[in-house]
C-alpha cells in the first residue's frame, strides 16, 4: 500500500461517509475520544451497546479488510516506552479537549463549531512544532 | 437496529482510516514535516471526510431527527476555555511524537505490533484520567 493522494481522498470520503451514517442514522457524533470514553464508563445501557458495536467494528473491520487485500506495513516511529508515553499524552489531551482528530477535526469542523476550530488549529500547530523539533532540531 | 448502524459506521470508519493512511505514523508525520519531505496526503483525507460530513450536518438539520430514532446532537457550546486549548495542545504534542491519534490507533490494533498496542493501552488510561479526576471532584462537591 504505497502513499498516494488518491488513497487519502478515498479513505477520507469513507471516513466522512461513516461519520455521516452515524449522525443521520443514530444522531451520534463519530468522535473516537467521546465514544471510547463513553464505552469505558461501562454502564451497559443501549447507548453503551452502540458504542461497543462501533468500537468492535472499528477494530475488526480493518483486519478483515487486510485479509482480503494484504496487510499494510505499519511502523512505529519509536519503541514501546516512548509510544506508551505518547499514548498517555494523546489520551489525556483528547480527554481534556473532549475530542480528537475525528470529533473536532472532522465532525466539528464540518459543522463549523468554533470550539472545534480552536481545538483543531491548536493541535495541528503543536503537532507541527513537535515534528519540527523532533526531526530537525533534535534529529530523533 | 441502532447498534447495527453503529457497527456499520465503525467498520467503514476503520477501513477508511487504513486506506487513507491515517493508521501509518510515517504518513501522518510526513504531513506535518513541512521542513522536510512533505507528504500532502493527510490534507486529502481531511478534505474528503469534511466534504461528506458538511452536507450530512445540513441534511440532519433538514430532517430534524435521526432516521433510527432518538435526537440529534445539541449545538456545540461556544466557550473556548483553557481546558479545550490546553488539552488540544497536549494532544498535538503526543500526536507529533507518535504519529498516532485515537481512531487510527484503535483501527490499527489488529494490524500492528506491540509499540502500537502500548500506545493504545496508555491512551485508554489517559482518556479516562481527566473524567476520573473530575468525577472525584464532583463527588466531593455534590455528595458531602
Amino acid at each position: 500500500m504505497e502513499a498516494s493522494w488518491q488513497q487519502g481522498l478515498v479513505g477520507g470520503l469513507m471516513i466522512g461517509a461513516a461519520a455521516a451514517l452515524l449522525l443521520l442514522g443514530n444522531g451520534r457524533i463519530a468522535g473516537a475520544t467521546g465514544i471510547l470514553r463513553g464505552f469505558l464508563r461501562l454502564d451497559f445501557n443501549d447507548v453503551w451497546l452502540e458504542r461497543g458495536g462501533f468500537l468492535a467494528a472499528l477494530i475488526a473491520a480493518p483486519v478483515l479488510y487486510a485479509d482480503q487485500v494484504g496487510r499494510p506495513v505499519l511502523e512505529a516511529p519509536f519503541g514501546i516506552a516512548v509510544m506508551a508515553m505518547g499514548g498517555l499524552v494523546v489520551g489525556v489531551g483528547a480527554g481534556l479537549a473532549n475530542g480528537c482528530t475525528s470529533g473536532h477535526g472532522v465532525c466539528g469542523l464540518a459543522r463549523l463549531s468554533k470550539r472545534s476550530m480552536a481545538a483543531t488549529a491548536t493541535f495541528m500547530a503543536t503537532t507541527g512544532v513537535t515534528v519540527l523539533v523532533l526531526r530537525h532540531l533534535i534529529g530523533a | 437496529v441502532r447498534p447495527f448502524i453503529a457497527a456499520l459506521a465503525g467498520g467503514l470508519f476503520g477501513v477508511g482510516l487504513v486506506i487513507s493512511g491515517m493508521t501509518n505514523p510515517m504518513i501522518v508525520l510526513g504531513f506535518f514535516d513541512v521542513a522536510g519531505a512533505w507528504n500532502p496526503r493527510l490534507a486529502f483525507v481531511m478534505a474528503g471526510a469534511i466534504a461528506v460530513m458538511a452536507p450530512a450536518w445540513w441534511l440532519a438539520g433538514r430532517l430534524g431527527r435521526p432516521l433510527a430514532g432518538g435526537t440529534l446532537p445539541s449545538p456545540p457550546p461556544a466557550a473556548i476555555d483553557a481546558r479545550l486549548v490546553g488539552g488540544s495542545a497536549l494532544f498535538g504534542l503526543g500526536w507529533g511524537i507518535t504519529g498516532l491519534c485515537p481512531a487510527p490507533a484503535l483501527a490499527a490494533l489488529g494490524l500492528a505490533g506491540p509499540a502500537f498496542h502500548a500506545f493504545a493501552a496508555a491512551m485508554v488510561v489517559g482518556v479516562m484520567a481527566p473524567s476520573l479526576l473530575q468525577g472525584r471532584r464532583t463527588a466531593r462537591t455534590w455528595n458531602p
